[in-house]
């Protein structure tokens, strides 16, 4: 029999944010039958200090910093990271779900507990060190997502939008899991670091398994996390699904499970896969190329304002990408700050398209933000500020990630990735062009002149992601040295 | 002699999970689809007891055929069965179905050609202590090494419930 | 006392092809004995039962889909309860409380069931407003 059982304290303080993501997440579920309260601010008001209580659970479990449960997570700087970039994500994401919640007469404690049960599925993918555990993670996070896309019930596109992102992203999945049983097969083990170890000759087992077959499972996971980033070829799904998904849960769609995927992506690749690097750098290298310039050239011919913020999503995933392709602690650590970039300034975006879309979402299109500079200087400021980073202005954040990870790139001899790349991001500023364009250089239309107020949550939700976004643009170095310190992922 | 009847009921067991899963993706009528899936199901049921795996053959057989397919099929009568028996199919792309089955076949025949060595295979209950049965093994690492991801499934089922009554009751 | 896998599992073998056997035989049997009456009342499934009206294809109700849910649900909790079962005497404490905080959420999935009505039947009136 085996005697492993058993875990001790920091075992449980590791697992601290997830712990408290679940509590909270079963309370909202439990206490709404039980209160009747419905429109009510509690469980939005609830939820916020869930998340910041787990902020606080992730920064001291930080201080406790090592493996647990016996190497199936990996508390480091990495998975901290993460852990806070996608808890900061759902409370920007719910800050502006009061206003638009309370406008579709839609507040329930289901939105917000399945927002919070995602992002602890989400914190675990970040702090995974075990197949298992990511499998787990991905599904959680993923269930409620496709929940969430779907919860206008009586709305049509966003029926179509949860049955797509579901049929899809189930389908993604199994292909995730085939490679897992690849891995099994051919390691014995389904623990990253274990199975890194056969990977590179040095198991148990005697001699590397044929790289054939690692490379076979290596591409069947790379379908799976691909479609979940929405990285070309597999990104199909994502204009349906931002645009029909409630505009808050599409920001949050085109942030938390991006980052947290991408947290295992960097993870599984840099680590298990890494001995066999050569192997699919080919295919990352053209994967984050079709990404970009798919997103980028599609983007310039929308006219809906969700749909081009999801190509853009896109063409970010290609960005990301090219990072990975790097295969270089460098090319992690300009990941890891590229995304933390492209969260805040995404997310920021989408609060602003929330706060204008009105009632049942009418007002979608990029002509309805014309004159929002006259009417509402603030929100067209703050949203200005998004576009740039998203353009890649220096000063902001998004100029510095896009920086560092094609320093990176050009770190690792990708000449040719590298000038493709720099041509997309000018292609790139074309359209976010033209929405700063549509806003300052346009009379007021219907959707501004309808405009309410700006709510105390919204103004949060627009203003902490720009203070944000330019935080990481003035001060890039506070985050880049602990993204860089913290992208060793071999030990 | 013994070797023999493995054989012949792995062969037996194989024609079922393949039979049933043909007939799965062929019938026109959804029902027959289900049942078609439940001797598939069956036949994967057989390949786990000849594995010596027991309680995944249990688990199989109470999950997959009984609350699996009892959801599949309440799930096709919620549909209008008669109208969508009348609408256009899209399961009619034999080529493609045809191409992407040779590229699989061919990548089982390479593995069989050269890989069977890079795989650990191990004869059905090797590694079981003497005495010990399927279930304790499963139980025993199940509720000690793999603690974590029995508790987290907790979770992942409380995502279904309140995924199912969000998607599918007519007030929330 | 069986030596091996294979004959531990003999005699369910036998059972399956005696029962196969069983089935096969009695319908080729009544096939080829039974006398062949074709009418129209022999048509109506029950000869002396209630005549069926309307079409067995009808739609289902979606709350059907809810109760399904909710049996896979303790379903497979169940089947977590059987390997369980077998450890609980070497783990004990450890065991139970495991136990206990799996089943403790599970509970409140099943709580949050009945008490939002994913249960009743016939949807009483809640003067709630509608999503």
């Amino acid at each position: 029999m085996s005697a492993s059982f058993g875990f001790n304290a920091a075992d449980l303080i590791r697992f601290l944010p997830e712990t408290i993501l679940t509590v909270m997440g079963t309370l909202l579920m439990v206490l709404d039958p039980i209160l009747h309260r419905r429109g009510s601010h509690a469980f939005g008001h609830l939820s916020i200090a869930a998340l910041v209580a787990a902020i606080g659970g992730a920064v001291y479990a930080y201080t406790q910093a090592g493996p647990a449960f016996g190497g199936m997570l990996m508390v480091d700087g990495f998975a901290t990271f993460f852990r806070v970039l996608v808890l900061v994500v759902g409370i920007l994401t719910i800050l502006p779900s009061y206003r638009f919640l309370a406008r579709q007469d839609a507040e329930t404690s289901e939105y917000h507990a399945l927002l919070i049960f995602s992002i602890a599925g989400q914190c675990l993918m970040a702090a995974a060190n075990d197949l298992i555990i990511v499998f787990i993670g991905l599904e959680i996070s993923s269930i409620a997502s496709y929940v969430l896309a779907g919860y206008f019930r009586d709305d049509k596109r966003s029926n179509e939008a949860a049955l797509k992102y579901f049929l899809l992203g189930s389908f993604a999945t199994a292909f995730f899991l085939y490679g897992v049983a690849l891995i099994y097969g051919a390691t014995g083990s389904v623990n990253l670091t274990a199975a890194r170890a056969v990977i590179s000759g040095q198991g148990p087992g005697g001699p590397a398994p044929a790289p054939v077959f690692i490379g076979v499972a290596a591409a069947l996971m790379f379908v799976g996390l691909g479609f979940k980033v929405s990285a070309a070829p597999f990104q199909i799904w994502a204009p349906d699904v931002y645009q029909g998904a409630p505009t808050p849960v599409a920001a949050f769609l085109s942030a938390g499970p991006k980052a947290a995927t991408f947290a295992v992506f960097l993870r599984i690749f840099m680590t298990m896969f890494e001995p066999i690097g050569s192997g699919w750098e080919p295919l990352v290298w053209f994967s984050a190329l079709l990404s970009m310039t798919i997103g980028n050239f599609a983007a310039l011919m929308q006219t809906n304002i969700k749909r081009m913020l999801a190509y853009s999503s896109i063409a970010h995933a290609g960005y990301v990408l090219v990072a990975l392709t790097a295969r270089s602690q460098v090319g992690t650590a300009a990941a890891m700050f590229y995304l933390a970039a492209y969260a805040l300034m995404n997310i920021g975006a989408f609060a602003a398209v929330s706060h204008l879309s009105g009632r049942g979402e009418r007002y979608q299109n990029i002509e309805d933000f014309s004159g929002l500079g006259q009417k509402q200087p603030l929100t067209a400021a703050m949203l200005s500020i998004f576009l740039l980073s998203l353009i890649g202005v220096p000063l902001t954040g998004g100029f510095f990630g896009k920086f560092y990870i094609f320093k990176a790139a050009l770190e690792s001899h990708l000449v040719w990735l590298t000038v493709l790349g720099l041509l997309n991001s000018a292609v790139a500023a074309y359209y976010y062009l033209r929405m700063l364009v549509m806003m300052y250089m346009h009379e007021p239309g219907e959707a501004v002149e309808n405009a309410e107020p700006l709510s105390l949550g919204l103004r949060a939700a627009l203003i902490l992601p720009a203070l944000g976004t330019l935080l990481l643009g003035i001060f890039p170095t506070w985050v880049l040295e602990f993204a860089g310190k913290s992208a060793a992922l071999v030990k | 002699m013994l070797t023999d009847i493995n054989t012949i009921l792995f062969y037996v067991f194989a024609a079922l999970v393949l039979g049933g899963g043909i007939l799965t993706v062929t019938r026109r009528n959804a029902v027959h689809s289900a049942i078609s899936l439940i001797v598939s199901l069956l036949g994967v049921a057989g390949l786990y007891l000849l594995q010596q795996a027991e309680f995944l053959f249990a688990v199989q057989i109470v999950l997959y055929v009984g609350g699996i397919m009892l959801l599949f099929l309440f799930v096709i009568m919620l549909v209008n069965l008669d109208l969508a028996a009348h609408q256009r199919q899209f399961n009619k792309q034999w080529l493609v179905a045809l191409a992407a089955v040779a590229a699989v076949g061919a990548g089982v025949g390479y593995f069989l050609y050269r890989g069977k060595d890079a795989f650990h295979f191990a004869e059905g209950g090797a590694g079981l202590p003497p005495g010990l049965g399927n279930t304790e093994a499963i139980a025993d690492s199940l509720f000690s090494e793999y603690l974590l991801p029995f508790e987290i499934a907790s979770v992942l089922l409380l995502v279904a419930v309140v995924g199912s009554v969000v998607m599918a009751k007519k007030r929330i | 006392m069986p030596e091996s896998y294979t004959d531990l599992y003999f005699p369910v073998l036998v059972q399956a092809l005696v029962a196969m056997g069983l089935a096969a035989g009695l319908l080729t049997a009544s096939f080829l004995l039974g006398k062949r009456v074709r009418n129209r009342v022999k048509d109506i499934p029950y000869e002396s039962g209630i005549t069926p009206t309307g079409d067995a294809r009808q739609r289902f109700s979606v709350k059907f889909y809810l109760v399904a849910m909710l049996f896979i649900l303790f379903d497979i909790e169940a089947i977590f309860l059987y390997p369980w079962v077998v450890v609980y005497r070497e783990l004990k404490m450890f065991a139970f409380v495991e136990m206990l905080v799996f089943a403790i959420l599970i509970l409140s999935g099943f709580f949050y069931m009945w008490k939002k009505g994913a249960l009743d039947w016939a949807e009483p009136d809640r003067s709630r407003r509608k999503l």
